[in-house]
């Protein structure tokens, strides 16, 4: 891809590079690094590695229930933000309705509004529906909070599509539905993947609404805030280094996806993913 | 026109019965008006043309028929029965689109089996009629890919078999040639022409080629502007265009603007003897009605008129020639090849290939 023209090294603009790095991962690094270090959080340079925190961790039932409470909450989040983003982008793309510019921007809400205001709105419309707080109404908040995610990402994939294909669907005698199931879909697939592992992603990793609408099971994020509240174990450190991982597994995969989708032939790029599977 | 005695097993029921009839029908987007009054009856097993410049509606009539717009006015009706009311996957139509539209998440194999699947045909016939259909259009051994791997020519052929399998009764074809380049369009257009005589299916083709409609079709529908100009076979439409529009769209010819006097025709240098009433008269005269005096024997009512070369074209079998024949008035002249010419020259033509035409 690339490789036709050298670029010309600006060292000042690499030390500068470098600096910003440091600066973002240094305390990515240095938490990871505590959790091998057996002296616990104090105790610099650390001196002993021990994978004893790890073995605390996965004996640790508590951390686990949270995150399996996480695990559904996430994944109701990316069925219900996927279904309710999904028909909002249909209306996008292909209705004409009277304020459709204002609900665009509407739909977009969610994405720019501290999530402490919306964790507040949610709070409020449950008490006032006379909702028990529980897992069900964090997995509501998660997933009407994230709709915007998956409206931005499914409208991208809409606009991209050669509407000639639905055409040629109901010319050869489909009806509007079987259609939308075996071509708007399947067209829609890339923009689908893409949109539901940011959405898990952010899901996963929330604490502003979900603060607002946990009710006694707690997802992992409150779990590990409860915790440091009686102050930090490297035990912490082990559970963080592995949500980093996975959530840096996830995004990696997410941005993948979805340059290649937008880049070149998507035909291509679903076979590559099949051959590496 | 004679396609319903090409096919006898046809003759019974449908000899001369329109298989397709444009009833008055009207386009507008918004305030633009795209077709105009279109009434246009197509013949079982025809095949029809509708040539026109880019922005004449063409397309737009195919549209219609296939049920992805609505008329604004008028109807469409198909072998009896009212077409425009059916949502276009009730209709008994298919189409080749121009850009192809292939389904790229299908194999060619699921492609071509889309619509019987759809409408629940049995998994052994689809199995047949899809073998048939590639067959038919020479892509058996391609069934396993996938679209984006095959060339322009391949995927066209893929749409031409995903729409024949399901048998329509009318297949609409929008341009499905303009992106192939030259050699690879001629041999399709022979193939074309071959597989509709083969299924005995009537086409309605569009194109903006004018050598492409002649070529092809049993007849021709010109649109301008969203409204018919002409509607003949091509032999009728080049010898007899109805107006100066047509005579120039349909080939090359001269149009020459005078007016008739006492019997005669005057425009500029050239005169001839005619029947027309008298006033201001258009001719259309083909270059290859035009002849070099020394080599055609002169009958009576035959102009002559003596030009100046400006230009020869060498072309293999023939040359164009551009002469001068005084004042400005230039004429172009096909004649066989003859080798270079120079100078003054005397050419004839018959009086009755100078066709009037309307403006």
């Amino acid at each position: 891809m690339s490789g036709h023209t050298p670029t010309r090294r600006a060292p000042l603009l690499t030390i500068y590079s470098v600096l910003v790095f440091i600066f973002i991962y240094l305390p990515v690094a240095v938490l990871m690094l505590y959790s091998f270090n057996r002296d616990g959080v104090g105790g610099f340079p650390p001196r002993h590695l021990t994978l004893e925190w790890y073995r605390l961790l996965f004996a640790d039932a508590p951390i686990w229930d949270a995150v399996g409470n996480s695990l559904i909450v996430a994944a109701g989040s990316v069925a219900l933000s996927l279904t309710l983003g999904l028909l909002a982008a249909l209306a996008l793309d292909r209705a004409t309705f009277p304020g459709k510019a204002l609900f665009r921007r509407l739909v977009l809400l969610p994405l720019i509004l501290p999530g402490i205001i919306t964790g507040l709105s949610l709070l409020m419309f449950a008490v006032f529906a006379g909702a028990q707080l529980s897992l069900l109404t964090v997995f509501l908040g998660h997933g009407t909070a994230l709709i915007s995610v998956a409206t931005t990402e499914l409208f991208a994939g809409l606009q991209k599509m050669d509407h000639a294909q639905e055409e040629a669907s109901l010319d050869l005698g489909a009806t509007p539905w079987q259609t939308f199931w075996r071509v708007t879909l399947p067209n829609l697939k890339l923009s689908l993947i893409a949109a539901g592992l940011l959405i898990f992603t952010l899901s996963m990793d929330e604490i502003a609404v979900s603060f607002f609408l946990i009710g006694r099971d707690n997802t992992l994020p409150l779990e590990i805030w409860g915790r440091l509240r009686r102050g930090i174990t490297p035990e912490i450190n082990a559970v963080s280094t592995l949500i980093f991982a996975v959530s840096v597994a996830l995004i990696v995969i997410w941005y993948r996806v979805r340059t290649r989708g937008l880049g070149s032939d998507a035909q291509e790029l679903l076979e590559r993913l099949q051959q590496d599977a | 026109m004679s396609s319903a005695a090409a096919n006898p097993q046809h003759q019974v029921s449908a000899a001369r019965e329109a298989l397709l009839e444009l009833r008055g029908v009207a386009k507008r987007f918004g305030a633009r008006e795209v077709l105009k009054n279109i009434s246009l009856n197509i013949a079982s097993g025809e095949f029809l043309t509708l040539l026109g410049e880019s922005g004449s509606g063409k397309t737009t009539v195919l549209r219609l028929v296939a049920g992805f717009e609505q008329p604004s006015a008028g109807e469409i009706w198909m072998r009896g029965q009212r077409l425009d009311t059916l949502p276009a996957y009730k209709r008994r139509v298919n189409t080749v689109f121009q850009h192809y539209a292939l389904f790229p998440h299908l194999s060619v194999r699921e492609n071509v089996a889309y619509g019987l699947r759809v409408q629940k045909t049995s998994a052994t016939e689809i199995g047949g009629r899809v073998d048939e259909s590639l067959r038919m259009v020479k892509m058996q051994e391609f069934a396993a890919s996938r679209p984006s791997k095959l060339s322009g020519g391949q995927q066209q052929r893929v749409a031409l078999s995903r729409a024949i399998v399901n048998r329509p009764l009318l297949l609409l074809l929008d341009e499905p040639l303009s992106a192939l380049d030259a050699n690879l369009r001629k041999q399709m257009q022979s193939e074309l022409k071959a597989l509709q005589r083969e299924l005995g299916i009537t086409f309605l083709f569009v194109t903006h080629d004018q050598e492409e409609a002649m070529a092809l079709s049993d007849r021709i529908a010109l649109l301008r502007n969203g409204a018919l100009e002409q509607v003949a076979s091509p032999r009728e439409i080049y010898a007899h265009p109805a107006t100066a529009y047509t005579a120039q769209f349909i080939g090359q010819t001269n149009l020459l603007r005078g007016e008739i006097l006492d019997g005669r025709a005057k425009c500029g240098a050239l005169q001839w003897p005619t029947d027309g009433p008298s006033g201001a008269a258009i001719f259309s005269l083909r270059p290859e009605a035009i002849r070099l005096a020394s080599d055609a024997v002169a009958p009576p009512g035959t102009a002559r008129f003596r030009a100046a070369l400006q230009q020869q074209f060498f072309s293999g079998a023939s040359e164009l020639l551009e002469v001068d024949c005084g004042g400005g008035q230039l004429l172009r002249v096909r004649i066989p090849a003859r080798g270079p010419l120079s100078g003054e020259h005397e050419f004839v033509f018959s009086a009755a290939e100078a066709i009037r035409v309307q403006e």
